[in-house]
């Protein structure tokens, strides 16, 4: 195993660990810090596998990551969370255990489900697109344990770092058009979400997603 | 030169009517944008009848026969529903019920919406497809939103998550399906191209192709509102304004069966075996079930007919994945009649809870009395719906239960109980809406009278009589999807 190689382990763990970081964090500004984190790591990965595999418009890929899920969404994030004064909200995440084991039979399954692309790969980073499938299923993990209108954000915002991942370790990246648009999707949602932050707050006057039931006593 | 007018009207339609806002003449705007990207798919698909398939834009565009007719069908009804609009937004406006905002915010919304579906179907680059259904999702996000209840933001809220992980899903499927195509075709853009893809469609490794169609069923299955992933859908459906719920249920859906089917046909065509198909069939007959006994429990009207979606999608999906010429011909035909009879449902239910203040069914009552294009309008599209004759959905329905008996004979009771328990729940719920008298909280209502009767004879007319270049286009794109 050659040098680049690993560190592109090195950088896949670290992505993973902070995808398991997410999953149980409870302060809302922890949680951003984390989810700056996984970004950093994913454009350093990202520049990395570029320059081993000469593939020069990784390049742009890693720089559109550092801008856009270091710096721009964590920024709105940011700004939202004082506007909206939660940041001193702490969040009850109940049963930490079972959502680690649950996590952790995800990264499992990951593999497994994995297998068949690995053997296929002749690139550097095959052994990578399991870890970015577990980030996947970590993120939406997170969607389903997690009532807070923002933590839901950053763990759908956590899948997709977790999508970008794979492009990467399994392709060396999409064609740069399908990056710039999936790029223009998520600034829109975030647009979007910061929106709906007021909307909620405004209407339920708090941003736990539980109180909103009222569809489901309908049926 | 008309693919760039056909989508660019819609584009700069949007930008117009951000800027235009709440002004007097908006709705007449909004209906002129979507006439002319109407006009255009028209010229267009009259191009594509004479000169056959059509590759455009550095092979960015590509136009056949199964996505020329979903564009022609997407602006229609996108036309109708502008006009229907324009005298239902106007009363929602005066009743205070749309901010001055929500008014410039629907208008721009609703054509970027046209824009982003015409895109997904237009478009050559599966990648691009993925694009272009994410944003048709965010830009109705907040027009389901529009009226700011709890209930609509919580409908809103739901929809984006769901469909928002749905849709990633279907990222992660495009992802391996590039993985699998760069092996064959090369690294770039040139190996996302659909039309590239099913050239080389036999050399694609199926283990990949199997997982990949997984997940894309998953992401793309979410937002065609199958069972189970069908959550999001009626409440989106129900909380949102009536053009949208028009819209929504007439045309994303059918953008979002289109993507799943392009990539069926690819994995089929891979793998050799008609794994794609029979998990198409299985979710599809799963709906189908599952939506129509849903019906019998409603309450509220637009509730009611979101299901009634369901069941739709599902039966068009199902023959979708049993293949063969005279399901896939019955599907692409339930696709166009469902679209035209189900928004032409809408625009009478909006009325109709205009009227009465209320979506609740046990308050709307003597519709026919109160107003006759209303009540009659509502009557014919449900017996439309439930596939009476002579109405269009009768032959599509006719002919995937013949497809049924014919290659799964096994499971053509279960469609026919679906279909009949849907049958019974809609007249149940429907029969007491017409009559009676008019009950004293109604209130009369300036209908749109195009939209209604437009659709009703144009079903009426495919079920009596199909045109022969429909036809002869359904045929073609039997073929394609072989």
């Amino acid at each position: 195993m050659n040098i680049a190689a690993q560190i592109n382990s090195i950088l896949a763990a670290l992505v993973l660990l902070t995808a398991f970081g997410l999953l149980v964090q409870r302060r809302i500004y922890g949680l951003l810090h984390l989810f700056a984190w996984q970004g950093l790591f994913l454009s350093i990965s990202t520049g990395v596998v570029g320059y081993v595999a000469r593939q020069h418009h990784l390049y742009i890929s890693s720089i559109l990551t550092l801008a856009l899920k270091v710096i721009v969404l964590p920024y709105i994030l940011h700004t939202l969370i004082v506007r909206l004064k939660i940041h001193k909200e702490v969040e009850t995440v109940v049963n930490i255990p079972t959502t680690m084991l649950m996590g952790i039979a995800l990264v499992i399954f990951s593999y497994h489900l994995t297998a068949p692309i690995r053997e296929l790969s002749t690139l550097v980073t095959r052994s990578t697109i399991a870890v970015a499938l577990a980030t996947v299923m970590l993120g939406l993990l997170m969607m389903i344990t997690r009532r807070h209108a923002v933590t839901q954000i950053i763990g759908f915002l956590a899948m997709e770092n977790g999508l970008f991942f794979a492009a990467t370790s399994a392709t060396y990246g999409m064609p740069l058009v399908v990056e710039l648009g999936v790029g223009l999707d998520i600034l829109i949602a975030a647009f979007i979400f910061g929106i709906f932050f007021f909307h909620i707050r405004e209407t339920f006057d708090s941003l736990d997603v539980e109180q909103m039931a009222r569809l489901k006593e309908e049926e | 030169m008309t693919l760039i007018i056909l989508l660019g009207v819609s584009f700069f339609a949007a930008i117009v009517l951000a800027f235009v806002g709440d002004r007097r003449f908006a709705p007449e705007i909004n209906i002129l944008g979507s006439a002319a990207t109407f006009i255009a798919s028209v010229v267009l698909a009259v191009h594509v009848y004479y000169e056959g398939p059509m590759i455009a834009g550095r092979n960015f565009f590509f136009v056949d026969a199964f996505n020329v007719y979903l564009t022609v069908l997407t602006a229609f009804v996108s036309m109708t529903t502008a006009i229907f609009s324009r005298r239902y937004m106007r009363r929602e406006r005066e009743h205070g019920r749309v901010s001055h905002w929500g008014m410039r915010f629907y208008h721009a919304m609703f054509q970027l919406f046209i824009f982003a579906m015409l895109l997904a179907l237009l478009t050559n680059n599966i990648g691009v497809l993925w694009i272009a259904m994410e944003l048709a999702t965010l830009s109705t996000v907040l027009l389901v939103s529009l009226y700011r209840t709890p209930r609509a933001i919580e409908a809103a809220w739901k929809y984006f998550i769901l469909c928002g992980v749905g849709i990633a899903q279907a990222l992660f499927g495009t992802v391996l399906l590039y993985f699998a195509a760069e092996k064959v075709l090369g690294e770039g853009g040139e190996a996302l191209l659909w039309t590239n893809l099913i050239q080389v469609s036999g050399q694609l490794e199926p283990t990949v192709l199997r997982l990949a169609f997984v997940f894309l069923m998953v992401g793309y299955g979410t937002k065609v509102g199958l069972v189970p992933l069908h959550n999001w859908l009626p409440d989106a459906h129900s909380e949102g304004p009536t053009p949208i719920s028009a819209v929504l249920s007439g045309l994303l859906l059918n953008i979002a069966l289109y993507a799943l089917v392009r990539c069926k046909v690819l994995v089929d065509l891979s793998t050799g075996t008609n794994m794609a198909g029979n998990m198409m069939m299985g979710f599809g007959l799963l709906s189908i079930l599952v939506a129509s006994f849903s019906l019998l429990r409603r309450k509220d009207i637009k509730r009611l007919f979101a299901y009634s979606s369901i069941e739709h999608m599902g039966i068009a999906t199902f023959a979708f994945g049993l293949g063969g010429p005279i399901a896939t011909f019955g599907a692409l035909l339930h696709m166009l009649v469902h679209s035209l009879t189900k928004s032409s449902i809408f625009f009478t239910v909006g009325h109709a809870s205009q009227m009465h203040g209320t979506q609740e069914m046990s308050k709307i009552k003597g519709l026919i009395k109160g107003n006759p294009l209303v009540g009659w309008g509502l009557v014919f599209g449900v017996m439309a719906i439930v596939g009476m004759p002579p109405f269009g959905v009768f032959t599509s329905e006719f002919l995937i239960l013949t497809a049924t008996m014919k290659d799964a004979p096994l499971l053509a009771p279960l469609l026919l109980l679906g279909l009949g328990v849907a049958f019974a729940a809609l007249f149940r719920r429907v029969q007491p809406m017409i009559s009676g008298a008019v009950p004293s909280n109604q209130k009369p209502v300036k209908a749109s009278h195009i939209p209604i009767i437009l659709h009703m004879v144009l079903v009426l007319i495919i079920g009596i009589y199909m045109p022969n270049f429909l036809s002869e286009w359904f045929h073609t794109a039997v073929g394609l999807l072989k």
